[in-house]
């Protein structure tokens, strides 16, 4: 049964229809075995969409679908067996415990009854849990569902992990946290598919990533290489009192210039160059801030929208 | 992490019914989400319990309370006979009823809509039908378990006077099939937890017009095929004949009705279970 | 700018915020609580009553009318049951709307008394609209009956006052519940002389019976209906329903205020 193709996850023309609602409108992607593939985009984009039909939990509309090798539409069973889903919105079992949780789910899949509890002790201990083995699943806090969740994913030892904004709701050090958790997966060799709208998480997890908007895939690559395609090394910000922005001042101090309602954003090999041109010019800006590109610059490129509304 | 490689396929003989569906739907383990229900009820297990004593307290109450302002009523076969006698199977027609429709439509409903528990076990390679099979072999095991602790108190008590009364216990269980069948129909209709209030009007009223109480012949002659229209009526009807004996070929006709009643709830059910879980 | 807010105020306040709720449930409500308590009197007021006849045990009544009286407190008992215990641990837990009150002037005494007060008010309206349909079946005796309206509502806030009490304590749903209504509130109402009197039950039961507000409860709302009470039979059940509601409310009181304290 074993993987024909070099890619994990291999899509053409894939597409997702609900009634009248183009939610995934024809993409093509390849996920390689040890990367950590991601889809970077706002809600709405079609992440999700694609997720569940790579998770063979939705069928697809139209167009080809690969997963370890296997058509969804006829081995989606044998397909879950080795995958782990972490679904956007937690779904674990509230009427049972931590551990109760693992060992149920375990079971779904199959495994012998010693196999999960070993397994079960390995992953509470993983989930940083071990204090709150026998609590029931209500009394966690929001990081500590989130862990779980993403234990009770690993217990059929997956080849390949879909993790659905897996930090989305969760506070800077939760986040943390649950980053460090997947670094040491990726390390381990586990391949890992990522939807986030966050670039920071893009950056911080992703080998290479895709971007996606209303169903499109508008860009793909490392986040390095996103960056230098589609921006600038360095962007100078500034903000203006209120009811004086004007971004005929600034013309021709930049590569590119993007308006947003409380700034201006000028795109620049040399940001303090350019702040040093803007004073020249007599524009006295109430704060200015000169940084790097980031993803969030490449998608406000791409598709003229910012990631969070 | 990853040192060892357990065995997660999908078994490759798995009896007939997995040869006969569309692949997807069914992994042949539906004992695994068994095992899920018998963790989860351990722990609640005096709200197991509890489902026993509710029919128990209404046979004590109505059966000796009611006994001595009663007297005799009318049984199955003309004859007379004691009100407990004629309380009792009828009750324990109803408690079938109840606990199947509860698990089919409450119970269902809140780990479909609210706890999404489904959700998770779809993303293993459970499918659909193992689902549905395990949770309803569940709620049998369970309804088998309270109706023959209620026969063990009716034989106790000298209710139980026709051997027939053996095939009481086969009898409720597929009246609970039959009920959680339709329920769990009506349940994939079910938008939100307003909707319940139907089910229980429909459930109570049959629960105490269904000759439950009083024999058939109190009611008016129109009343009557209105009566004779419920499926609790048919359910009595079983119940009273086994376990007091008087056995007829009328028996077949209430048979029908379920085995009409299940089908129908049966095939309407995993129709709509499929359309919504593969969206 | 006031830091405090008069008792009865805050209490209007409360049970102005459980009938915002309330409004979107009214009909299991008056499926649970008018209709189902009318449907039992018809299957078993004059269902099963075509089987009894009139004795000693009824009061020489049909047993339709032996009946109703009864019915109406039982009933009221089932229903503050009910809404003491899920929509109180919802307003704690799920939908926090306590937490939301406590927040503003309202204090947790007052909360509390509230939660009662709303208690007494869907009680008494739902029994009347039970009085009413049982009047027009002809199963009502006399005038009295309106004070088995009364009778209803004290011995359902009686009942109510420590199941609320109770209810403040619970964290996570469990079976407590389903172990209430099974283990108490059905046996109560079974056997608490609603249906048949007491005296048809063994004798070592009977005093458990006495302990229980239903029985009291029935035995006032007969007395009223049928005009056949005495001073101090009729005083002992009253005391014992008042010091039940006073207990209970201490009670509930002592726990909005330490599961609402910060």
């Amino acid at each position: 049964m074993g993987t024909s193709t070099e890619s994990l996850v291999s899509a053409r023309g894939l597409a997702k229809r609900f009634g009248d609602f183009d939610a995934v409108r024809g993409i093509d992607l390849d996920v390689r075995p040890g990367e950590a593939f991601g889809f970077l985009g706002p809600n709405g984009a079609g992440k999700s969409s694609t997720m569940r039909m790579i998770a063979c939990v939705s069928p697809r509309t139209g167009g080809e679908l690969t997963v370890l090798g296997m058509d969804p539409s006829r081995d989606g069973p044998a397909i879950r067996g080795r995958l782990g889903v972490v679904p956007q919105q937690d779904n674990l079992d509230t009427e049972l415990t931590v551990r109760e949780n693992l060992h149920v789910y375990g079971r779904y899949f199959g495994l012998s009854k010693a196999h999960v509890r070993a397994k079960a002790t390995e992953l509470i201990e993983f989930a940083q849990l071990a204090d709150r083995s026998d609590a029931e699943v209500e009394t966690l806090s929001g990081g500590m569902k989130r862990r779980l969740t993403i234990a009770r994913s690993l217990i059929n030892d997956p080849e390949l992990l879909l993790l659905d904004e897996p930090t989305t709701g969760l506070d800077p050090q939760a986040r943390h946290l649950l980053w460090d958790r997947l670094f040491r997966l990726k390390q381990q060799g586990v391949t890992l598919i990522v939807t986030t709208h966050y670039m920071d998480e893009a950056e911080q997890l992703c080998d290479r990533l895709v971007v996606m908007d209303a169903g499109r895939i508008v860009a793909e690559g490392s986040p390095a290489e996103l960056i230098a395609q589609h921006s600038t090394r360095e962007v100078l910000e500034l903000r203006f009192a209120a009811g004086t922005q004007d971004e005929q001042a600034v013309e021709g101090l930049a590569e590119r210039v993007e308006v947003l309602p409380d700034r201006l954003l000028l795109y620049t090999t040399d940001g303090e160059a350019s702040l040093a041109a803007v004073h020249r010019r007599g524009l006295t800006p109430v704060s200015s801030l000169v940084r790097r590109s980031t993803l969030e610059d490449v998608f406000l490129r791409l598709t003229g929208r910012t990631l969070v509304d | 992490m990853t040192t060892t490689a357990p065995e997660t396929r999908v078994p490759e003989r798995v009896g007939v019914l997995f040869r006969v569906l569309p692949t997807g739907m069914y992994a042949g383990r539906p004992s695994a989400v068994l095992e899920r229900s018998f963790l989860v009820n351990r722990r609640t297990w005096l709200a197991v319990v509890s489902g026993f004593f509710e029919p128990l307290f209404f046979l004590f109450g109505l059966g000796y309370g009611f006994g001595a302002l009663i007297g005799d009523v009318t049984g199955p076969g003309g004859e007379h006979i004691s009100y407990v006698a004629f309380v009792a199977p009828a009750l324990l027609a109803a408690s079938a009823m109840n606990g199947a429709v509860t698990d089919a439509t409450f119970n269902i409903f809140f780990r479909f809509k609210y706890a999404r528990t489904y959700d998770a076990m779809l993303a293993t390679p459970l499918g659909p039908l193992d689902v549905a099979i395990g949770e309803i072999t569940w709620a049998l095991i369970r309804g088998a378990l309270y109706s023959a602790g209620f026969l063990a108190v009716m034989l106790g008590m000298g209710l139980l006077t026709s051997p027939w009364a053996v095939l009481a216990l086969p009898a409720a269980v597929f009246v609970a099939v039959a009920f959680a069948a339709v329920g769990m129909a009506c349940t994939t209709f079910m938008r939100s937890w307003q909707d319940f209030d139907l089910v229980n009007l429909a459930v109570m009223p049959m629960f105490l017009f269904s000759t439950t109480f009083f024999p058939l012949s109190v009611y008016p002659p129109a009343l009557r095929v209105v009566v004779q229209c419920f499926p609790l009526y048919h359910a009595v009807e079983i119940m009273r004949g086994l376990c007091t004996g008087f056995v007829g070929l009328a028996m077949l006709g209430h048979l029908a009705y379920f085995v009409l009643m299940a089908a129908v709830g049966l095939v309407v059910a995993a129709r709509r279970l499929g359309k919504l879980l593969l969206a | 700018m006031p830091t405090a807010i008069t008792t009865p105020r805050a209490i209007r306040l409360v049970v102005e915020g459980q009938w915002t709720w309330y409004r979107r449930s009214w009909r299991a409500s008056v499926v649970s609580s008018v209709l189902q308590p009318v449907l039992y009197l018809l299957a078993l007021g004059i269902g099963v009553g075509t089987q009894i006849r009139p004795g000693g045990a009824t009061g020489d009544l049909p047993y339709l009318q032996y009946l109703a009286p009864a019915l109406v407190v039982a009933s009221a008992v089932q229903t503050a049951a009910f809404e003491s215990t899920f929509p109180v641990l919802s307003a704690f837990k799920w939908q926090r709307t306590y937490h939301g009150i406590a927040a503003t002037p309202v204090s947790a005494t007052q909360v509390a008394l509230g939660q009662l007060a709303w208690v007494a008010l869907r009680i008494s309206v739902s029994a009347a609209a039970f009085l009413v349909v049982a009047g027009l079946l002809g199963a009502l005796t006399s005038i009295g009956a309106v004070l088995s309206l009364v009778v209803a509502t004290l011995t359902a806030v009686a009942f109510a006052a420590p199941v609320i009490a109770y209810s403040a304590t619970i964290e996570t749903e469990g079976q407590q519940f389903s172990v209430i209504f099974r283990f108490i509130v059905m046996p109560m109402t079974m056997f608490s002389g609603t249906f048949f009197p007491v005296e048809q039950l063994p004798e070592w039961v009977r005093p458990l019976v006495w302990l229980t507000p239903l029985w009291h409860g029935t035995e006032l709302s007969r007395a009223v209906a049928f005009s056949t009470w005495e001073a101090l039979g009729a005083l002992g059940h009253l005391a014992f329903l008042l010091a039940m509601l006073a207990v209970g409310t201490h009670l509930a009181v002592r726990n909005f205020n330490r599961r609402l304290a910060i």
